[in-house]
């Protein structure tokens, strides 16, 4: 039969969650597509910060999870508007299409 | 039964996942994004993390995707659908997977006795999960939790202030 699960099983499932994110920030090309990858980050390291806080039956966990939620809507939030705003500017969601910093 | 769970919400999140970094259309990610995070709200719950169940329910799906989804209606993404999706950084995403890659596989190897954890608390939780995290988050952690609501203030005034025409 199946093994029970423990933390590490957790620990796995958030590293792999983090590795999606990561290939989705630095691969893809859509904007809208890399921030959407940024939450599956943040998700990860949710996961992580829940399950040791079980493992340990310690609050601090639950309450940074809220933290990291606080942070991510903000981030999306901003992230968003800048992106209207380039969009407005640039006609283009395409991240190496924006390159006016570039020389 | 717990097992059962376990890879059930696991499969949902990493699939989810998969198709999210994927999917040629940007309203198809953000849908196999929304099934990611029902599987890590399942997961919380598989942790006796209640409050945070319905906080990932109401805040990631309720808002933060929904938000999504105007933000895709309102940029026309249709031409820059039928273009190349990907950079050609293949190399860096393939050194990622190697190293993660090599830990999951030493997990299937040696089983997860392999990894040295702290020892796990015996202590029963004594009260209600929101209730011990209100009494956390309102003594211990009330500094970082006013400095968070000033986070968001910061957050509205700066999305309103970028995505306006003119002030």
């Amino acid at each position: 039969m199946l093994q029970p699960i423990t933390t590490v099983h957790y620990l796995v499932l958030s590293a792999s969650l983090l590795l999606i994110g990561t290939i989705g920030v630095l691969t893809r090309r859509n904007i809208v597509i890399i921030l959407m990858s940024i939450e599956l980050i943040l998700n990860a390291v949710n996961i992580n910060l829940i399950a040791f806080s079980q493992h340990l039956q310690n609050m601090g966990g639950q309450i940074f999870t809220i933290f990291v939620i606080t942070d991510a809507v903000a981030e999306a939030a901003v992230g968003l508007g800048i992106l209207i705003a380039l969009f407005r500017n640039k006609e283009t969601v395409l991240a190496d299409q924006i390159d006016l910093l570039k020389w | 039964m717990d097992t059962a769970f376990f890879y059930f919400f696991a499969l949902l999140v990493l699939g989810g996942a998969i198709l999210t970094i994927t999917r040629r259309s940007a309203i198809h990610s953000a849908i196999c994004l929304i099934v990611s995070l029902v599987g890590v709200a399942g997961l919380y719950l598989l942790q006796k993390a209640e409050f945070l169940f319905a906080v990932q329910i109401i805040l990631y799906i309720g808002g933060i995707m929904v938000l999504f989804l105007f933000v895709i209606m309102l940029v026309n993404l249709d031409e820059q659908a039928k273009e190349r999706q990907f950079h050609g950084q293949w190399w860096i995403a393939l050194a990622c997977v190697a190293v993660v890659g090599a830990q999951v596989f030493f997990f299937i190897r040696k089983g997860s006795a392999a990894f040295q954890l702290g020892k796990p608390a015996d202590t029963a939780p004594t009260a209600g999960n929101t209730e011990m995290i209100a009494d956390v988050l309102f003594s211990e952690y009330l500094l970082p939790f006013e400095i968070a609501s000033l986070l968001l203030l910061v957050a509205v005034v700066g999305s309103v202030v970028m995505a306006k025409k003119r002030i």
